[in-house]
């Protein structure tokens, strides 16, 4: 059976990987490298690369971070963080990244979500949404550019126009519960699990086991990521693989 | 030395990259001679059937490809390259493959939508033929994205995995292989495969 995957997120800033508390406090953690090496020896399913430096000056950095982890370490890599157009995916792609993750462009562009899947395959394009829950509208709206700016689309309707236009999977951040750890947003992986048919990564909200053992129990998510949790080693990601073992959840040990 | 055919197919750097980790040379080439004299040959890629069999007439890589297994070299089809190993795929209407082991390519059943289709993720492998060179894939785990799966005989069958249906993951006939999956994704269990591959396929 196909395993449910637990991908650690990775926040990289001039090629080295930081961490700190919503953007802030930034602090060195080490290199890339090896901290990937790491999480591929704890078990992870797959790395997300986040570039939080986003500027163009920065590309080439990002490009020769992902170029020496993928030399190294031999699982899938997301790379994603300012990406605006098939160039960037083409560079990312080409340093040995299996699939690049766009959002703000995708939003401000949707046929850069065609072109990509055209040129580089479905499988490489992953549409990353950030979702808050609008307690007036009643609705789920999609935000930009970090989340600080908000859309008039309607998130489950751009789910579903992204995988129409060719998205190959997605990784939907609930705004919401991010950096609350009081879990994932179960309604939220339930709302769009029913109107769209490729892999959905949750993210945002993972603070406990139970967490994950909850969203993949109750929601269609094939993916569940995570990045304090891991880093700061509240939680190892053996710990949680057996857990979801135990419950029954099919995961790769 | 390693061949890796160059046919504009993507994802086929990661491959070189597993060759290199392991200490083998490889090299990216469209060259027909280094294609027929390499020790092995590494078919990668992904991205659509019917583009790359066009890809590969065009360039006359076919019939290169056709040439060197029938020379008996190992040669080893990964993700659409082993796709495109079978008689034909249903992708996009219907196209013709290498036809270099006999079966059909066709789309994963959804199941009105009750199946997530493309399969991605690692899921695990059932040895099927005990006396397989690559026998210690039975059990373990492996890394796959595709939407389409192989549809043959058993007798070419390594092993499968469960996706409700039963997905080829290795099939081999003779000295052509194919890995459904990606060794050069799946940690050290796809580095181990590969390994093997360069020890145990030798030229007929």
């Amino acid at each position: 059976m196909l395993a449910k995957r637990i991908i650690p997120c990775l926040d990289v800033a001039d090629g080295r990987v930081k961490k700190g508390v919503h953007f802030v406090n930034l602090k060195d953690v080490g290199d890339p490298v090896a901290i990937a090496a790491a999480y591929e020896k704890q078990g992870a399913d797959e790395l997300v690369f986040l570039d939080i430096t986003a500027t163009n000056e920065k590309r080439q950095t990002m490009s020769s971070v992902v170029e020496a982890v993928s030399k190294q370490v031999f699982m899938p890599l997301t790379v994603g963080g300012g990406i605006k157009n098939l160039a960037d995916m083409e560079r990312m792609l080409k340093a040995g990244a299996d699939k690049t993750a766009i959002n703000s462009a995708a939003v401000a562009n949707p046929a850069l979500i065609s072109q990509g899947a055209e040129w580089f395959g479905s499988q490489a394009v992953v549409v990353a949404i950030d979702v808050r829950w609008d307690p007036v509208a009643g609705k789920y709206f999609v935000y930009t550019h970090g989340g600080q700016q908000k859309t008039d689309l309607e998130a489950v309707a751009w789910a579903k126009k992204a995988v129409e236009l060719g998205a190959g999977e997605l990784l939907i951040t609930s705004m919401d519960c991010d950096g609350t750890k009081d879990g994932f947003d179960l309604k939220l992986y339930q709302t769009i699990g029913r109107v769209v048919n490729v892999p959905i990564i949750a993210s945002g909200g993972a603070g406990k086991i139970q967490d994950f053992v909850d969203v993949f129990e109750q929601t269609p998510v094939t993916g569940a990521l995570a990045a304090s949790v891991f880093h700061f080693k509240e939680l190892t990601i053996p710990q949680v693989k057996q857990m979801l073992a135990k419950k029954g959840v099919p995961v790769r040990q | 030395m390693i061949a890796v055919i160059d046919y504009g197919a993507g994802n086929v750097f990661n491959v070189l990259k597993a060759c290199r980790y392991l200490g083998r040379e490889a090299e990216l080439t469209a060259d027909p001679q280094k294609i027929s004299q390499a020790d092995v040959v590494l078919f990668p890629g992904v991205g659509a059937f019917g583009a790359a069999m066009t890809r590969l007439k065009e360039t006359g890589l076919d019939q290169v490809i056709k040439s060197t297994v029938a020379n008996g070299t190992p040669f080893l089809g990964i993700c659409l390259g082993m796709q495109l190993l079978f008689d034909s795929s249903t992708e996009f209407g219907s196209a013709a493959g290498l036809g270099l082991i006999p079966g059909q390519v066709v789309r994963i059943p959804d199941d009105d939508g009750q199946r997530i289709v493309p399969q991605v993720g690692w899921n695990q492998n059932e040895l099927s033929r005990p006396e397989s060179i690559f026998k210690s894939i039975d059990q373990q785990y492996t890394y796959f994205v595709h939407s389409y799966y192989a549809k043959c005989a058993d007798e070419y069958i390594v092993s499968t995995v469960d996706y409700g249906v039963a997905v080829p993951a290795i099939v081999q006939k003779d000295n052509v292989y194919g890995f459904q999956f990606h060794p050069e994704k799946s940690g050290q269990v796809g580095l181990k495969l590969l390994q093997t591959f360069f020890e145990k396929a030798v030229k007929a």
